[in-house]
């Protein structure tokens, strides 16, 4: 069992739902990643979704196009983000690495070299934006040989032929992306996202984890009612390019910790 | 129309790409997020039950014959003819169209499938402006909401095609990420488009991006080659021995390249942007130094440095600066039916000069690329053979690069 389902499958168990923060590495230097994404544990991550910095990050809002821009001003390369993750896991090795990105970078240095140098680091998934499933089954591959879970997105828009097809390849997870249109924007229809999940857990077989859109504790709580797991990540990264350097580390763990404490507020049905 | 009987060749030809899943070979598919998966896959089955509707090519064919002023002639060329010392010139004249580029072709048919849809709205992205201008008045000749984005460098530097976009009604949305440069405007209409996606529709200027676009904009442009492929036969008897074209992403190339695909005879010739140099790294020839890679929804050569990323592309021509280039040009490529040359700043405003002066045509730097090329392959052939130059636009856009480039402020 990947380290990932263990994770969902313990706190499924103690009726706890997954928080998913999501961060760039290298943002805004590649010295704050590891110390952030201990922190981001500290303040009750379950799994991390690490994003790979990329030029041309067409599915994502500013927020985030801002940060790999911080991290490509210093070059950060998908090695070195690897070299982050192998880092991080000589002091944690229970917390889920998810690296998402897009695909241009992980072609660049080669699907296979890739895949065995992210499960060497200790990565425990890969989520890459721009490989739909039918893009992706030779990917998908070679990526689970290596051990690794293979995330896919679903959308409010995805058909059931679609939701199946994910189903086959994916692992780990399904990442929900809870409205129409690029990361950091808008508003949760949450009575639609209550509708799908069911619908896509039952058709999928795995956890369904919400994202784009959570601001604060309450759209997470809401989301927390209805889904297995909920993503951070605009907001994350908006505290971050608001702090001095110096403050960072504990203006996230604020701010996450109100989340955890928000969405542990929720009750779950027996 | 004088159109003649198609050789056997075209019957007997195996070329029929894309597969159903938008790929040519290895390039072209669909490389998108999730959040737009939907959306394509509505518009590539609208478009595929309208293509060869009768009713939708009438429709189509009429526009470009009384709005755009169809069949643009081709013209021979003989004093750049003599000047070259070799091979004949012919240039098609796609300047000649409404707007005075090859865009205006692929609007049309894209804002028909719009209107068929039942989008009100429609975006775009532009570099140089020319595509964003075409848009803009295609929206304004069907009463389209029109919303252009332009990289905020390329505002400063296309100040009159901003106005004139303005004048036609359009918003022009100024990217201020990434570059600042076409691929970020790209980057930022796709944004639009998937979050606007149930009002608006995103008409490409370009084959690429992920399918259906990049056989979609072919299909629209390759009246360009439909049209050469009659009006050769009528001046000089015979196809022509080589077609030329500039590349960038590559629409007017495949719009006359594609009709010639099936004739063996036919040399298909892409130029691409050497900007400063290919050795110089400042350029924009993503065919003749770039590799294989993921960008804008499909695969194709790029542009990039030792870690993936897109790198800023250089030419003097806005309409070439892209890293990219369309997917059907990459397995044109790969598989020798075409072949891809690098022309620079310098040689692309020689002929650009050359072409003022002999021919009294002031073309687009873009299609200077295509000229300078031509001339240099005429010289080293006999005066009987035939090279046709795609002359994708005019060059009035142009004025103040070349003024600026011969030390003259206006």
């Amino acid at each position: 069992m990947s380290r990932i389902t263990q994770t969902l499958s313990a706190l499924d168990a103690a009726g706890r739902k997954a928080l998913i923060p999501f961060v760039t590495a290298g943002d805004p230097d590649l010295s704050v990643t590891v110390p952030l994404m201990h922190t981001l544990v500290e303040a009750g991550a379950d799994i991390i979704e690490l994003g790979v910095p990329f030029s041309d990050p067409m599915a994502d809002g500013p927020t985030i196009q801002r940060a790999s821009e911080r991290a490509l001003l210093k070059k950060v390369s998908l090695r070195q983000v690897i070299a982050a993750v192998a880092e991080f896991r000589t002091r944690n090795t229970t917390t889920p690495v998810v690296l998402m990105g897009y695909a241009n970078p992980i072609e660049a240095m080669g699907v296979d070299a890739f895949a065995d140098a992210a499960s060497a680091a200790g990565a425990d998934g890969v989520l890459v934006v721009d490989y739909p499933p039918e893009e992706s089954r030779e990917f998908a591959k070679v990526v689970r040989a290596a051990g690794l879970d293979v995330i896919f997105l679903l959308a409010p828009t995805s058909t059931d032929a679609r939701i199946r097809a994910v189903g086959e390849i994916g692992s780990g997870y399904i990442y929900y992306v809870s409205l129409k249109g690029v990361t950091g924007a808008g508003h949760i229809d949450i009575d639609a996202v209550s509708k799908r999940i069911p619908l896509i857990r039952d058709m999928v077989g795995l956890p369904v984890g919400v994202g784009f859109g959570v601001r604060d504790g309450a759209s997470a709580k809401a989301l927390a009612v209805v889904a297995d797991a909920v993503v951070i990540g605009s907001r994350i990264i908006e505290e971050i390019e608001n702090s001095p350097a110096d403050e960072i580390l504990p203006r996230v763990k604020t701010l996450l910790s109100g989340i955890r404490t928000a969405m542990d507020s929720v009750e779950v049905a027996a | 129309m004088g159109k003649l009987d198609l050789p056997a060749e075209v019957s007997a030809s195996a070329y029929n790409l894309p597969d159903t899943t938008g790929h040519f070979g290895p390039y072209g598919g669909t490389f998108v997020a999730e959040t737009l998966i939907a959306a394509l896959d509505e518009l590539r089955d609208t478009y595929e039950s309208l293509k060869d509707e009768p009713a939708f090519r009438a429709e189509f064919e009429y526009e470009l014959k009384h709005y755009v002023g169809r069949p643009s002639p081709i013209f021979h060329a003989r004093r750049l003819s003599d000047a070259a010392g070799g091979a004949q010139i012919y240039l098609k004249r796609e300047d000649l169209n409404h707007t005075g580029a090859h865009k205006i072709n692929n609007v049309i048919g894209q804002a028909m499938v719009a209107k068929h849809m039942g989008k009100p709205r429609v975006i775009a992205e532009t570099g140089a402006g020319q595509h964003g201008v075409a848009t803009a008045t295609i929206a304004a000749r069907l009463g389209m909401e029109c919303v252009v984005y332009m990289g905020s460098e390329d505002v400063k530097r296309q100040a009159a095609n901003v106005y004139r976009m303005k004048l036609l009604g359009a918003t022009v949305v100024p990217v201020e990420c990434g570059s600042k440069t076409l691929k970020d405007a790209l980057n930022e209409a796709m944004r639009d488009w998937v979050t606007n996606v149930a009002n608006t529709f995103y008409i490409i200027g370009t084959v690429a991006g992920p399918h259906p676009y990049p056989m979609m904009v072919r299909d629209f442009q390759s009246v360009i080659g439909e049209e050469c492929k009659w009006q050769m036969p009528e001046m000089i008897g015979r196809q022509p021995d080589a077609v030329i074209a500039c590349v960038g992403g590559g629409s007017n190339a495949m719009g006359i390249f594609y009709p010639y695909i099936p004739y063996p005879d036919v040399r298909l010739i892409g130029v691409e942007a050497a900007g400063h140099g290919i050795s110089t790294g400042m350029h924009s020839a993503s065919l003749c130094a770039g590799r294989p890679g993921v960008l804008h929804g499909n695969r194709t050569y790029l542009l990039q440095d030792e870690i993936g990323q897109i790198i800023e592309t250089h030419s003097v021509s806005a309409g070439l600066d892209y890293p990219g280039v369309g997917p059907e040009h990459a397995w044109l490529k790969d598989c020798g039916r075409a072949e891809y040359v690098a022309i620079d700043d310098e040689e692309a405003l020689a002929a650009f000069h050359k072409t003022c002066r002999m021919e009294g045509i002031i073309p687009a730097l873009e299609s200077s690329h295509a000229v300078a090329y031509a001339m240099k392959m005429a010289a080293g052939m006999s005066k009987d053979a035939v090279l046709l130059v795609n002359l994708s636009g005019r060059g009035d856009k142009d004025m103040h690069t070349v003024a600026e480039k011969s030390g003259i402020k206006f």
